[in-house]
């Protein structure tokens, strides 16, 4: 239910901000960042500002 | 008589805000009632862990107790910042800098797809919540900190930090409820991580070590100022500046900089907890310059703009208290007021004030020219049963004190150069230990900087200590002419209060400087002769004000160290136990824990705490 209602909010944000040209690009890093996130058991990100 | 009808309706008028900032650094909950604000602490505190990122669910605990409220009785609850605004500009950044970019990708995506891109359904979850919930704009939340806690209607903003969702800096006006933000400047142009670049380069821990840079600053002369305007900061006249991204990796990389930055400043960044050189400290002085004249460049601009008589500020940057003595001194503003959490902490009191007064639309009121944090006694706070259960418990040998009697007894400690861990009342929410969780000492002493700084703090001994001065006395010891409750503003000590020490004494380089007796308060004078300025007034922090007034009836001065109540990597201490176990493990000679004075030769060691300096990461 979560993975659908963000998907449907990340819709109305790109709606909103008119940066419908994010799509493909969030569809493809979205799909590589699932695959890296199940491909380790643990991440964390350095510290530093750029990240957050 | 008042109906029960009447009692109930009364009841459930009362708006309840509960403002949240969580995920990056310095989690931190605040509570709003009615537009006053009942509660705000760190995440940190509680949980014994500096900087602590994850959702500040005990710092809410706290905020719902301390208002008897539950949950339920929440109406808003605002996060401090747009999470998918955020998200665009690493994916922007991803895809700007692919390939280089990937590293930064690979290391960024998990913490988003795992939790940050769910932020809503997070915090509905943790707070088992299904109210209204807002999010508002990172430095829309730094300037709501900024400008509605503010003694003022009318007054200009500027906010400045690393950076929020794309927003580095940002300038607007706050005109009685209602905030503009006239313009801004965007990632990855940023004062604050041009600063923390520098901070990496000196081989401190960005985030956390930007304070060490403003402290070794002293021992140095910006000798690099030059270069760095020359090949990495386009200053405009307006203030507006661009960095030449050639010379960072922060972009990209999982680096603040790279190896041009190196080959331009002829040497890798140093190794951690090497020795320091005068090279390292002269670059510190070179980037704190830029930051001051970057600084003043936009306040001048912000001056010119608006031409209000009042400038808020707020955002990490603002905490870098030598560029706001610089600004309090140099700009045209009438008065200046700097939120005391500045940083990511106070976007949760952001965002709960943004929506009381921008969203609700409800007025802003200035009683008495006051601000409203009180003195930023905003957390937690103990009574005498409940410290005195816990040293019984502890088999703690103590003396209680009457309150009558409590300021005399500690101010004598003081003036025998006793070191005295001061706990009293309720904890401080922001960076700043400001006579609630403090240590305090003799400023008069000449070794006590040496002492404080390596037997109990344990950190390193080129850092200052700052002064608790009573308020009517301030303008006597420094050259400040109007308060400074929250340590923020750095400022020369007074001639008159300087000794006479020579100019052989002066030419002395580097961490030599230390040894120098410069003043009447040698303690926390500086190597340049300044300090960073805490005035205490009687309202605000009865027991702490007529302590030092104790120590100044009985040695004349009114100045007394005050540093946090902490080790180095510790979060500063929130409890009795956190209070009683810093104290022990340290060489601090007396804690007085609200009423009940321990005097360290009394106790017996503690038990089991055999490898406790590895218990907190050093900062």
């Amino acid at each position: 239910m979560a993975k659908i209602s963000i998907i449907r909010e990340l819709w109305d944000f790109m709606k909103v901000r008119k940066k419908f040209w994010l799509a493909p690009i969030i569809v493809v890093l979205l799909l590589l960042g699932i695959l890296i996130v199940f491909t380790q058991s643990s991440a964390l990100a350095p510290f530093i500002y750029a990240l957050f | 008589m008042i109906f029960p009808e009447a009692l109930f309706k009364e009841k459930t008028n009362i708006m309840y805000i509960l403002g949240i900032s969580a995920f990056y650094h310095d989690s931190a909950a605040c509570l709003v009632k009615d537009g006053n604000i009942v509660a705000a602490a760190q995440e940190e505190r509680f949980t014994r862990k500096k900087h602590d990122m994850n959702f500040p669910a005990k710092a809410i605990e706290y905020c719902l107790k301390e208002a008897g409220i539950t949950i339920n009785d929440i109406n808003y609850v605002g996060f401090y910042d747009k999470p998918f605004i955020k998200f665009e500009r690493i994916l922007y950044s991803a895809f700007q800098y692919a390939p280089i970019g990937i590293g930064m990708f690979l290391k960024a995506m998990p913490p988003w797809l795992k939790q940050k891109l769910f932020t809503r359904k997070v915090i509905h979850k943790e707070l088992k919540y299904e109210g209204e919930l807002l999010f508002t704009e990172h430095h829309e939340s730094h300037a709501a900190s900024a400008y509605y806690p503010s003694p003022y209607t009318d007054a200009a903003i500027i906010t400045v930090d690393g950076v929020g969702e794309w927003t580095t800096t940002s300038y607007g006006i706050g005109e009685d409820n209602k905030i503009t933000i006239l313009s801004d400047i965007k990632f990855p142009h940023s004062i604050g991580l041009l600063y923390s670049a520098f901070t990496y380069y000196l081989g401190f821990k960005v985030n956390s070590g930007e304070y060490k840079v403003m402290g070794l600053a002293p021992y140095g002369k910006p000798k690099y100022a030059h270069i760095i305007f020359e090949k990495l900061v386009d200053l405009k006249e307006d203030g507006s500046f661009k960095l030449n991204m050639q010379y960072f990796n922060y972009g990209a990389g999982l680096t603040m900089t790279n190896s041009k930055f190196d080959t331009l400043f002829g040497d890798k960044p140093r190794k951690s907890e090497s020795k320091l050189t005068q090279k390292d400290m002269d670059i510190a002085s070179s980037i704190q310059f830029v930051t001051e004249e970057i600084m003043l460049r936009i306040v001048k601009h912000v001056y010119k703009l608006t031409k209000k008589k009042n400038l808020c500020m707020a955002g990490g940057v603002a905490l870098n208290c030598v560029a706001n003595g610089r600004i309090l001194r140099e700009s045209s503003f009438d008065n200046i007021w700097v939120t005391p959490a500045s940083g990511d902490a106070g976007g949760a009191l952001g965002t709960a004030l943004f929506i009381w007064h921008q969203y609700l639309d409800n007025k802003k009121v200035v009683i008495d020219n006051k601000d409203k944090l009180s003195g930023t006694y905003l957390g937690p706070s103990f009574n005498s049963s409940e410290i005195e259960k816990f040293l019984i418990e502890n088999k703690a040998n103590f003396i209680k004190l009457e309150n009558s009697e409590l300021p005399g007894k500690i101010a004598d400690l003081i003036s025998e150069e006793k070191v005295i861990g001061w706990f009293q009342g309720r904890m401080e929410f922001g960076p700043r230990a400001l006579g609630a969780r403090s240590i305090i000492a003799d400023a008069r002493s000449k070794n006590m900087q040496l002492i404080m700084n390596q037997k109990i703090k344990f950190r390193e001994s080129f850092r200052p200590f700052a002064p608790s001065v009573l308020e009517e006395h301030v303008s006597e010891y420094f050259d400040i002419h109007q308060e400074s409750p929250y340590m923020l503003f750095v400022a020369d000590v007074a001639k008159e209060k300087l000794t006479n020490f020579s100019d052989n004494q002066d030419d002395k380089c580097g961490l030599d400087k230390l040894n120098v007796i410069r003043s009447e308060i040698p303690a926390v004078t500086h190597v340049d002769c300044t300090a960073r300025v805490q005035t205490v007034n009687r309202d605000e922090n009865p027991l702490y004000y007529d302590t030092i007034k104790k120590f100044y009836e009985k040695t004349g001065c009114p100045v007394i160290i005050n540093t946090s109540f902490n080790v180095r990597g510790e979060p500063i201490v929130c409890t009795p136990e956190d209070a009683f176990k810093c104290f022990m493990r340290t060489n601090m000679d007396y804690l007085i824990l609200g009423n009940y004075l321990l005097e360290k030769e009394e106790q017996a060691e503690l038990k089991n705490d055999i490898d406790w300096k590895n218990e907190f990461e050093l900062d």
